[in-house]
């Protein structure tokens, strides 16, 4: 078995070697992009429509035409090829590797914040109530997109960026409240065990992601403000002022969480449900009321999240999804329920994604940011500052 | 109560201090510690079972019982120590092995497979099965007289501890005493040479919990099964156990035959002391 | 509207080659979630492997039955490594780190350095010539009711179906077996089996390899059938559509994922072609949807489907609502 592992471990390795050096960093990976680009959808079902002479080219029959509608074809669903850009300006061709390490540590940080703010209310969820939220990722895409409605859109009242980020935000702290009241909390009171919540969890953000997918359509869009911008070069960086910006709000934000829980009433009381919610509930804290404050202020934080990856790539319907696992890995890395944790790991986790884009294609980033969470989760689930608590 | 003890005579002349040797000690422990954080929470320097006796391990809440179970047992891990059980070294070996050499312990928070029946619960119990390889598995020849012949002693167990009506039910239906009884019958099925019961008693009504500890003492007289249990209810201490030990701290602090024990200045202080709980005159006396 | 139409779809639906393909990585999943209890929200990853095992093996000039033993072999190495955090991690702590490694997978499949191997975006084609070749059936049009069928399909879903049946088969005689209780006894509680003297960590990874082969069997059926194989089409939303599935049919059932899976594939093909029928006929104002969204709108069904699975019955269509209760998990 260990020959096994060290096949698979040494597999990647050879093929990398064998492809030469690694694409440069923000260089568009444009053969995602071309790939499978968002066809119009065909109309498959009908029998004599155009699908059967595409078909009959390729030597397929009629069966073809339930092929194409398959889930997983990739006419479905365009890939989101844009999350493997950088938008952020790439350490020049040729730097020194100094450079470029300073770089890709500040697109990390940058890439990293967004992450963290996003993670923080996966945390704070789960710290609470012991919920796994699959649904998180669609919360960024919701508050992106609702962004986009308010600032770009056709129909939309075309907004500055700014009000339309505000209006955004409380339209996603709405939307959190108003899952807890409607769907989590009637399940807690049923005393629905944690696999089946992590399940519906799931169900939610299938449904949600393809709803914003029927409204939003599938192709990506940008926001009108902030998006051409000159690039600022000091020493070793480079950075758009947007992108300082970005991180900026980021770290700002983060704080005020940090402040919220520690010196705030509300802030208290979530960290004594999220400590121990019977001894909480038992000091009279109104434990649905402080697991409500936490869902309003999950959605807030990722709309504020989502916005903000809306201004540093792009606004499509599955950026959410994308960022999910990747906020997985940072509330593992940093522990479970412990929101700074999160903060600290979103960070790590984008400067990781980043930074291996030094020595490995930036296709791969997301690749590494997997294989963190996964070892993590082996070598210490409790995460780097978390306590030792049963993850088995 | 009092005269099943007189019965058992081997721990006659031992004296009652804690660490003492045993004439046949089944398991022996030595220097076991575990810490959780920065507390000791299991600190044994000497202990020995006797086999074929009746142990109890009594202790205010948090001496360290179960944590000491949970060593013994595979199911923790200790800081350091070694322990023999039959002779042969314990430490290091995973729970399931443990269990396979012949130490069976139950848990204190009873953990009925609730899914499945009550039979199926006992017939899991069983070792050495043929069928239990995957390989095997798919041929029924190759196991089905062997699984007949469990299900056999299934149930006889199942009618020796009255649950042969529940036989098809679910194990997750039963009533806290009934999944007592399945736990302890589980046990049994493995064919232990000892059983350590956690709080065997735990959340069982008086009259089952007469029933079960004549089960218990059945299973030292007729079988010549060791058995160390927690236990918390003093009666059922006195009146089944054949020698006591009293934890507090993480150390053994008194050993004995039940009727020292309750005299004992160094128990009377574990139990009043610093301890939380009930006082101590209705803890011994209870 | 032509009922008869979506009808027709429907069936094709869930006879066809991706519904048993779904079915038989259901039935891995299964033994995985079922009965073992293991939350593996990675079993795309094995329908991936299993797929790019063969797809690689013929496209480096192999024959298409060596290419099946190397798929499984894929899958074999694949659940000794998924093994590592089963066995110590918790179901939803295990959820995460399998869909983990399955997008890892799917990453590195995807991507340029190991396009020389898998073609990376592109994937690969011309697979599965050899088993079309075997095809006994004569050409032409097979009428069976309400649907009519090529001869490559009925070859294809007759095959097919032969192996869902001997999944089940194998299914059944391995559950009812004492392997197949010490399975159940570590899903309802695993330290209650290692004091009864249980290898649980061994039942596991059985357990793994087991349910890992048969969904490497659903995605090489899968590239045969189409002949090509991409990574994106191995994305977590296939294994989101594998529990749905599982929990529709019953999960811990033997024909759950089977009933499960033949509804699913029935209501969704159905579904889209009466959406599409609803369009033409005016009946939906195309400010509210366009065909574009036909596919989109699947998705959602799914997820409410899901959604009302769950909270509503989660025993699914087989399961008993009795053992339901009992789940303390």
């Amino acid at each position: 078995m260990l020959a096994f592992l060290a096949l698979f471990i040494l597999a990647p390795g050879t093929a990398l070697a064998a492809t030469g050096d690694p694409a440069e960093p923000g260089v568009a990976d444009t053969s995602q992009v071309t790939e499978s680009a968002p066809a119009e959808r065909v109309d498959v079902v009908a029998r004599g429509g155009p699908a059967d002479v595409e078909l009959l080219a390729a030597g397929g029959e009629r069966e073809a035409s339930i092929l194409a509608q398959e889930p997983d074809d990739p006419v479905d669903d365009p890939p989101a090829g844009t999350e493997d850009e950088i938008d952020e300006p790439a350490p020049p061709v040729g730097a020194p590797f100094q450079e470029r390490l300073a770089q890709t540590l500040l697109t990390g940080l940058q890439y990293g914040g967004i992450i963290a703010i996003c993670a923080v209310g996966l945390s704070l969820v789960f710290g609470t109530t012991r919920l796994i939220n699959f649904a998180h990722g669609e919360l960024v895409t919701f508050g992106m997109v609702v962004a986009f409605f308010f600032n770009a859109a056709v129909i939309g009242p075309g907004l500055h960026i700014i009000p339309a980020t505000v209006l955004a935000v409380i339209v996603g702290a709405l939307l959190g409240a108003g899952l807890d009241r409607g769907l989590w909390r009637p399940l807690r009171m049923r005393g629905v065990g944690r696999i089946n919540m992590f399940i519906i969890s799931i169900g939610l953000a299938l449904l949600i992601r393809h709803l914003i997918l029927i409204v939003y359509g599938s192709r990506p869009g940008n926001y009108t403000d902030y998006q051409v911008q000159p690039v600022i070069n000091w020493w070793w960086f480079s950075a758009t002022p947007r992108g300082l910006w970005v991180l900026g709000l980021s770290v700002i934000v983060l704080l005020a969480v940090a402040l919220m829980l520690e010196r705030t009433r509300v802030g208290t009381a979530i960290r004594a449900v999220a400590d121990n919610r019977d001894l909480a509930a038992s000091s009279g804290i109104n434990v649905n009321y402080v697991i409500m404050v936490v869902w309003m202020l999950a959605g807030g934080l990722t709309a504020f999240g989502g916005v903000m990856f809306g201004l540093t790539q792009v606004v499509a319907w599955d950026m959410g999804f994308r960022l999910l696992l990747l906020m997985f890995a940072a509330i593992i890395l940093g522990g479970l329920g412990k929101p700074y944790g999160a903060m600290v790991g979103g960070f790590a986790v984008g400067v990781v994604a980043h930074v291996s884009t030094l020595w490995f294609p930036a296709e791969l980033q997301n690749m590494w940011a997997m294989l963190v969470l996964i070892v993590v989760l082996i070598v210490r689930p409790q995460g780097v500052l978390g306590r030792k608590e049963r993850v088995g | 109560m009092s005269d099943d003890t007189t019965a058992y005579t081997p721990l006659a002349d031992v004296a009652a201090e804690p660490g003492v040797a045993k004439p046949d000690p089944l398991l022996k422990v030595d220097d076991v510690t575990r810490a959780f954080g920065g507390l000791m929470a299991v600190d044994v320097s000497h202990l020995e079972v006797q086999r074929g006796a009746i142990t109890a391990l009594i202790g205010p809440n948090g001496a360290g019982k179960s944590t000491l179970f949970n060593v013994l047992t595979g199911f923790d891990r200790p800081g350091s120590g070694r322990w023999w059980f039959d002779g042969k070294k314990m430490a290091h070996m995973p729970a399931y092995r443990v269990a396979r050499h012949g130490l069976v312990r139950t848990f204190q928070l009873t953990k009925a497979l609730s899914r499945l029946t009550v039979l199926e619960n006992l017939q899991l119990a069983a070792t050495g099965q043929r069928g239990e390889a995957i390989t095997a598995a798919v041929f029924r020849p190759l196991w089905s007289r062997q699984e007949r012949a469990i299900r056999h002693r299934a149930d006889e167990l199942l009618e020796r501890f009255r649950l042969d009506h529940l036989r098809d039910e679910f194990a997750g239906t039963l009533s806290g005493g009934q999944r007592k009884l399945l736990e302890l019958a589980r046990a049994l099925m493995v064919q232990p040479t000892m059983v350590m019961l956690d709080e065997p008693m735990a959340g069982v009504n008086p009259a089952l919990t007469q029933s079960l500890l004549e089960h218990i003492v059945k299973l030292r007289d007729e079988e010549g099964l060791t058995v160390c249990f927690v236990e918390h209810d003093m009666d059922a201490v006195m009146g089944i156990s054949d020698w006591v030990v009293c934890l507090a701290e993480g150390q053994v602090i008194a050993e004995g035959p039940p009727q020292s024990i309750g005299t004992n200045p160094a128990v009377i202080d574990a139990y009043l002391g610093k301890q939380h709980g009930t006082p101590p005159a209705e803890e011994l006396t209870s | 509207m032509n009922f008869e139409l979506i009808l027709a779809n429907g069936l094709h639906g869930a006879l066809g080659a991706t519904a048993i393909a779904f079915i038989l990585a259901a039935i891995g999943l299964n033994i995985h979630f079922g009965y073992t209890g293991l939350l593996n929200f990675g079993q795309v990853g094995f329908m991936l492997v299993g797929a790019y095992g063969a797809a690689v093996s013929v496209e480096f000039g192999l024959s298409l039955w060596l290419g099946i033993l190397v798929g499984i072999a894929c899958a074999v190495v694949l659940a000794l490594i998924l093994g590592i955090p089963a066995l110590r991690l918790r179901a939803d702590y295990l959820a995460i780190s399998t869909i983990a490694a399955g997008e890892a997978l799917r990453l590195f499949y995807r991507s340029d350095a190991a396009e020389p191997v898998t073609g990376g975006v592109f994937g690969l084609t011309g697979v599965g010539r050899d088993f079309y070749d075997l095809n006994p059936i004569p050409r032409g049009s097979y009428d069976f009711g309400v649907i009519e069928m090529t001869s490559r399909e009925v070859w294809t879903r007759s095959v097919g179906w032969g192996l869902v049946l001997l999944a089940v088969i194998l299914v059944y005689f391995l559950i009812h077996s004492p392997w197949g209780r010490v399975l159940r006894s570590i899903r309802e509680d695993e330290d209650a089996a290692r004091s009864l003297g249980k290898n649980v960590y061994a039942y596991k990874l059985q357990s793994l390899v087991l349910g890992g082969v048969i969904g490497s069997i659903g995605g090489i059926l899968w590239v045969v059938h189409r002949q090509s194989v991409t990574p994106d089409g191995f994305d977590p939303v296939v294994t989101f559509f594998l529990y749905t599935m599982l929990v529709l049919g019953g999960a811990g059932r033997v024909l759950g994922p089977v009933i499960g899976g033949l509804l699913f594939w029935f209501i969704l093909r159905s579904f889209e072609t009466f959406l599409d029928e609803a369009m033409r006929a005016g009946y939906i104002p195309a400010a509210i949807m366009e065909p574009a969204d036909i596919g989109a709108a699947r998705y959602v069904i799914v997820g409410i489907g899901l959604l009302l699975l769950m909270v509503y019955r989660p025993q699914g269509i087989l399961g008993k609502r009795k053992e339901m209760v009992l789940d303390v998990r």
